[in-house]
C-alpha cells in the first residue's frame, strides 16, 4: 500500500483526501480503499446507500453510421440491435477466445455508443476497438479524461436522487429501468444516468465533466446524509461485487480464460450475423478438462484469498481460488474459484487449503446475496 | 493504553511491552489501519514455544491477510481470548488490544534488532 509517485489522482481526489481516506493504487490510479470502515461501509450500501468515486473508469465512444457494426465485430455481443438508452454487458476478445476485458457498453444515440471499459485495460480496450473499427464508417475516441463517474448504489439510492438539490432535469429516476440510461442535467451540467450496478443494489451512476464532479459529489453526500448514505471505498466495493458474484477482470477475467469457462457463454451471441473477433476459438471451446469458475461457500470465519489452492478429501489440488472473503453481509466465508469440471456441480463437498489447514467448503450457485425483491 | 514511548516495535508493525521476562506481543494501530476491519483472529496455545521470525498469530480483515511473528524466542504464557470474540478491539485500539504474552529470557533481548518509537514512525513515514 505504499503510495507512488506515478499513480493517477482523479478529479475528485481532494475531497477524498479531506473526507480522510486511505488510499490504494488500482490500475494506475490512487483510489480510496475506505473513509471510515470496510465494514461499515459495506453494511450501508446494503443497508441504505453509499457514494463511490470510480473515474478511474475508461470511457470510449464510438460514434457513426456504423458504429452498432463495427461493436458488433469488436466484440463477444450484440450492440447494433440494443436500444437508444439501453445498456449491456459485454466482452472484448482476443482471437484465441480470452477475455481482454469486461465492459458495459451504453447507447447513447442512434450512432452513439459508450463503452466504459477497466481502469486497467482503458488503453487496450481503446487501442483495440481503434484497430477493429478501422473498415467500418465510425469513429472511436477516448474519453476518459473529460469524464467522472460517481456511482450511488444501495436501496435508498433512488430517494436520495430524487431529493437532489439543484434537482436532477430531464430525466425521471422512476422510470428508467435497469440497464437503462438517460441524458440529465444538474446545476447547469450534462450528465449522462445509468441504472447499472456492480454491487448488487439498485444504485444509479453518473457521467459527469471532471470539473462539475466534486460539486455533484458533494451535493450528492449533503443531500443522503440523513438517509444513512456514506462515501465507500474499494475495500466495500469489492466484498460487495463478490457476494453479487461479478466477476473482477485480473481475478476472474483473463486474456486465458474463455468466456464459457467464466460462465459467461451467455454473452457471446455466437448467432449473430458476420464474423467477430474470437469467433473460431469460442466456438471451438475450450481444451478438455478446462477449469470453470464456481462459487463456494464454507463455515467459520477464516476465508480463503485468491491464490489459495482447492483440494478434494484426499487432498488432491483441483482448484484455486480468484476471490474470497468473509462474507460481510452472510457472516461466513465465499469465494469464487476455477475448479476441474468434474468438480463443478453444485453441493460438491471440497477444501480450501489455507496455509496448511483444510476448511470444508461446498460449490455453490452465485451470486451469494441477492437483494430481496 | 501503555506509553507509546516505551514500547519497543518491530519493522512488520508489532509491539512489544518488555516487563522483567514477560513480553506483552500486539500490532500497531498503523498496521490495524492498513488491514482495515479485522474479522478474523488466530492466536497461539498457551504453552507454545515460539521461535525468532516464525509467524505465530494471524490477522485477517475482510480484504487482506497479516502475519504476525515474535522477534525473540519464548513460551506463550497467555493469550488475549476477548479478540477472537471481537476481532475489531484491535481496530477500536490497537495499543490495548495485544495479542499474545510470552515469557523470555530478558539476556536475549540484547541481540534482538528492535525499533524505538521514534526510529517506528520514522519508518512508517509519520
Amino acid at each position: 500500500m505504499t503510495e507512488t509517485d506515478t499513480a493517477r489522482h482523479g478529479p475528485l481526489h481532494d475531497i477524498h483526501v479531506a473526507a480522510g481516506a486511505a488510499f490504494t493504487d488500482f490500475g494506475g490510479w490512487q483510489m480510496p480503499v475506505r473513509y471510515s470502515s470496510d465494514l461499515a461501509e459495506h453494511h450501508a450500501v446494503r443497508t441504505a446507500a453509499g457514494i463511490f468515486d470510480i473515474s478511474h473508469m475508461g470511457e470510449i465512444v464510438v460514434l457513426g453510421a456504423e458504429a452498432g457494426a463495427a461493436l458488433d465485430y469488436a466484440l463477444a455481443g450484440r450492440l447494433s440491435t440494443i436500444e437508444e438508452g439501453q445498456a449491456k454487458y459485454s466482452l472484448l476478445l482476443t482471437e484465441d477466445g480470452g477475455i481482454l476485458d469486461d465492459l458495459v457498453v451504453y447507447r447513447t444515440g442512434a450512432d452513439r455508443f459508450l463503452v466504459v471499459a477497466n481502469a486497467g485495460n482503458r488503453d487496450a480496450v481503446a487501442e483495440e476497438l481503434i484497430d477493429r473499427a478501422k473498415d467500418f464508417d465510425c469513429e472511436v475516441y477516448d474519453e476518459s479524461d473529460d469524464m467522472a463517474l460517481i456511482a450511488v448504489q444501495g436501496p435508498k439510492t433512488r430517494e436520495i436522487l430524487t431529493q437532489l438539490t439543484p434537482q436532477l432535469e430531464e430525466v425521471d429516476l422512476a422510470s428508467l429501468k435497469y440497464y437503462r440510461c438517460a441524458a440529465a442535467r444538474w446545476n447547469g451540467h450534462e450528465l449522462l444516468i445509468a441504472r447499472t450496478g456492480y454491487t448488487g443494489e439498485d444504485g444509479f451512476e453518473l457521467y459527469i465533466a471532471p470539473d462539475a464532479a466534486a460539486a455533484l459529489w458533494t451535493a450528492i453526500i449533503e443531500t443522503g446524509q440523513g438517509s444513512g448514505l456514506v462515501p465507500a471505498g474499494l475495500a466495500a466495493r469489492d466484498t460487495l461485487r463478490l457476494e453479487a458474484g461479478m466477476p473482477l477482470y485480473g481475478h476472474e477475467l483473463g486474456r486465458d480464460i474463455l468466456p464459457v469457462q467464466a460462465g459467461l457463454g451467455r454473452v457471446v451471441h455466437i448467432n449473430k450475423e458476420g464474423d467477430f473477433v474470437g469467433r473460431a476459438a469460442v466456438e471451438a471451446g475450450p481444451p478438455e478438462g478446462a477449469r470453470v469458475l464456481v462459487g463456494l461457500v464454507a463455515e467459520g470465519r477464516r476465508a480463503g484469498r485468491a491464490g489459495y489452492p482447492i483440494v478434494t478429501e484426499s487432498g488432491e489440488v483441483v482448484g484455486e481460488i480468484t476471490s474470497g472473503a468473509l462474507s460481510p453481509t452472510l457472516g461466513h466465508p465465499i469465494a469464487m474459484a476455477y475448479v476441474d469440471p468434474e468438480h463443478a456441480a453444485p453441493d460438491t463437498h471440497l477444501a480450501i487449503d489455507v496455509r496448511g489447514s483444510r476448511i470444508p467448503a461446498t460449490v455453490t450457485a452465485v451470486p451469494f446475496y441477492s437483494r430481496k425483491a | 493504553m501503555p506509553d507509546l514511548n516505551a514500547l519497543k516495535y518491530t519493522a512488520d508493525h508489532e509491539w512489544l511491552e518488555i516487563d522483567g521476562d514477560v513480553v506483552t506481543v500486539g500490532i500497531t494501530d498503523y498496521a490495524a489501519d492498513q488491514l482495515g476491519d479485522l474479522v478474523f483472529v488466530d492466536l497461539p496455545q498457551v504453552g507454545a514455544s515460539v521461535q525468532p521470525g516464525a509467524v505465530v498469530s494471524e490477522v485477517e480483515s475482510t480484504k487482506s491477510v497479516g502475519e504476525v511473528s515474535t522477534p525473540i524466542a519464548g513460551e506463550v504464557i497467555e493469550r488475549n481470548d476477548a479478540i477472537i470474540e471481537n476481532p475489531e478491539l484491535v481496530n477500536a485500539d490497537a495499543f490495548a488490544g495485544w495479542l499474545f504474552k510470552l515469557r523470555i529470557d530478558p539476556a536475549a533481548l540484547d541481540a534482538t534488532s528492535l525499533l524505538s518509537r521514534d526510529e517506528y514512525t520514522e519508518q512508517i513515514g509519520q
